[in-house]
């Protein structure tokens, strides 16, 4: 009697509850951990949201020491070289996916080409950041020599260039994953009718992993669109519109780490914290309808 | 004539056949080149500053030789694993809870709150962190450091978490129920010790990745020039040095960057090449 009370003792449910709350309590924490760093961001933003409302977005002059917050052209600077990075990176990634995915799936080659996409996925971007100063904007200098636009080396396309880079993994590995999807019998099909592997590649795969594609590009774009150091150690660092993509800029996430110390001023700092804000939402959005187009397709 | 045609178009397509392996191959293995370009320029330069006192010194004024890494390396070191330590049990145990209530409300938002987490910027992380800690507690602080790591190792160990625990049969889950055994210990000595290795190589890929980031922790570690463990105070870490001198006018600077590089280049790549293994020993799917 006295063992049976043991082994059903009240003080072992209660470890059991206890247990299970505390499951349940951690993953709220991760929801309110979430919620807060979008209130935090809003909360302290507040004063230049309503110091410089909307103009903010559209006003082309950034010069704390006026007092003048205009963010625009940190949107195109962000813009401007994710979107370069993201059209230099397309060929490559989709030409790794389909290489990994459909012409080589297995063997000691792709095994070698897959290893080298995560090792390019592991290089720490500051270390991307550093090279592509010392190595790669003399060679843009150079090049911008011969183009005969203004040679600064630093830049928007010198940026977009290391950017490529480092999101080619993103997309090809999530590429090669939806291309080994494709159900057998639709390859077969359009190879019993005597089709060629570029035809079935064109006819079959492609459209049917269209969406994951394109989902694999929004996560790519994500990635771009946040990636800090490596683009602030070559983007040169200007307030200045950019009228070229030669010309050296600066993108919402670049101001951030350089300027963030040294607000002064509390507008100063909430304008800051509002670019934040606003690349939060942005990424945030294309990471979320990125993944939610791979569940879709993964379900299909 | 008819059949000449024919002849052609086939032959036309074998060509644009053969033609597009090429390109595809050439253009897939045109990422090598700055990968090789990177590793091969990071050893060039960093080698010859590799030596005992490069990792046991730290960095002398600009002019005087014989400077070191040693705050940043042991910097380095310790906010990674207190990071790892803060957010490892919080993370397998966040995993559990979503593989465990596949269906629930919670998990629903609980997912989505983790792939908001993954995709938030780092230096939006920072500047949170910033907020949440450095500045309640009056100073920058290795400690804040770590919580913003923290914050981004979570996603990752949450989801290699629950794909590996989804994948474990659940006569397992049962057969420890059926023996009498309370649900905490059929979790915490059954289910969560036969995904180990997933959840491991999970952990080591987060570690990996967290090792290098510099953006969340240039409003909190902040960086120090001096050696220091205690993590109340700033401390400098491997990509905060590298930072920070790569973009100093000074050589002698450079050239501690490019000796700190190589150190955290083959950090990274040590525990990449470790997380491979465990996946192939034991055969985890990530």
């Amino acid at each position: 009697m006295e063992r049976v009370s043991k082994i059903f003792s009240y003080g072992k449910i209660r470890t059991e509850t206890a247990f299970k709350r505390t499951l349940v309590i951690i993953a709220l924490v991760m929801v309110v951990i979430t919620l807060g760093i979008f209130i935090t961001l809003v909360v302290h933003a507040m004063p230049s949201i309503k110091a410089l409302g909307f103009s903010f977005f559209w006003s082309r002059t950034w010069d704390p020491v006026s007092n003048v917050y205009g963010a625009l052209p940190f949107l195109v600077g962000t813009l401007l070289t994710s979107f370069l990075a993201l059209i230099i990176s397309v060929p490559f990634s989709y030409a790794i996916a389909i290489y990994l995915g459909e012409y080589k799936p297995s063997g000691w080659l792709s095994g070698l080409l897959k290893n080298i996409v995560e090792l390019v996925a592991a290089v720490p971007s500051v270390i991307y950041g550093f090279w592509a100063l010392v190595v790669l904007v003399p060679i843009v200098r150079a090049l911008e020599a011969k183009l005969g636009v203004a040679t600064y080396g630093v830049g928007i396309f010198t940026s977009s260039l290391v950017l490529a880079v480092m999101i080619i993994p993103y997309a090809a590995s999530l590429g090669r994953e939806l291309i080994r999807m494709v159900p057998s019998a639709l390859k077969e099909g359009a190879y019993s009718l005597g089709a060629t592997r570029y035809e079935v590649l064109k006819h079959v795969i492609l459209p049917y992993t269209k969406s994951g594609l394109f989902a694999g590009m929004l996560l790519s774009l994500g990635r771009a669109l946040g990636e800090t150091m490596a683009v602030t150690m070559v983007i040169g660092n200007t307030s200045i519109m950019p009228k070229s993509i030669f010309d050296p800029g600066n993108t919402m996430a670049s101001v951030i780490a350089n300027e963030f110390t040294e607000a002064d001023r509390s507008v100063y700092l909430a304008a800051l914290i509002e670019l934040a804000l606003v690349l939060f939402l942005v990424t945030v959005l294309v990471n979320i309808l990125g993944k939610m187009i791979i569940k879709r397709f993964s379900n299909e | 004539m008819n059949r000449k045609n024919i002849h052609n178009q086939i032959k036309y397509r074998i060509a644009r056949n053969k033609a597009s392996e090429v390109v595809i191959t050439i253009y897939s293995f045109l990422i090598t080149i700055p990968l090789i370009a990177i590793i091969f320029y990071v050893l060039k330069t960093g080698l010859s500053k590799l030596s005992w006192q490069f990792l046991t010194n730290i960095p002398q004024p600009v002019g005087e030789l014989g400077g070191g890494i040693a705050n940043a390396l042991v910097g380095s070191i310790l906010i990674v694993l207190l990071a790892t330590i803060i957010a490892v049990p919080f993370g397998i145990l966040c995993g559990v809870y979503l593989s465990e209530n596949k269906n629930a409300k919670l998990s629903y938002w609980s997912r989505l709150a983790v792939d908001v987490l993954q995709g938030t910027p780092s230096i939006v992380i920072g500047i949170v962190i910033y907020f949440w800690v450095v500045k309640p507690r009056g100073g920058f602080s290795a400690f804040s450091g770590s919580i913003a790591l923290a914050l981004m190792m979570l996603p990752i160990v949450i989801r290699s978490t629950e794909e590996t625990l989804k994948l474990l049969p659940d006569t397992l889950k049962e057969a420890g129920l059926a023996l009498g055994l309370p649900y905490h210990k059929v979790i915490l000595k059954v289910i969560i010790p036969c995904g180990v290795s997933g959840i491991l190589s999970g952990v080591m890929l987060s570690i990996a990745r967290i090792a290098g980031e510099t953006a969340p922790l240039l409003f909190t570690a902040f960086g120090n020039p001096y050696l220091t463990t205690n993590v109340l105070k700033p401390m400098q870490t491997l990509p905060l040095l590298i930072f920070n001198y790569a973009t100093s006018p000074y050589d002698e600077w450079h050239d501690l960057a490019w000796g700190a590089s190589l150190i955290l280049l083959i950090w990274v790549l040590a525990m990449n090449l470790i997380t491979k293994l465990i996946t192939r020993r034991w055969k985890v799917q990530l």
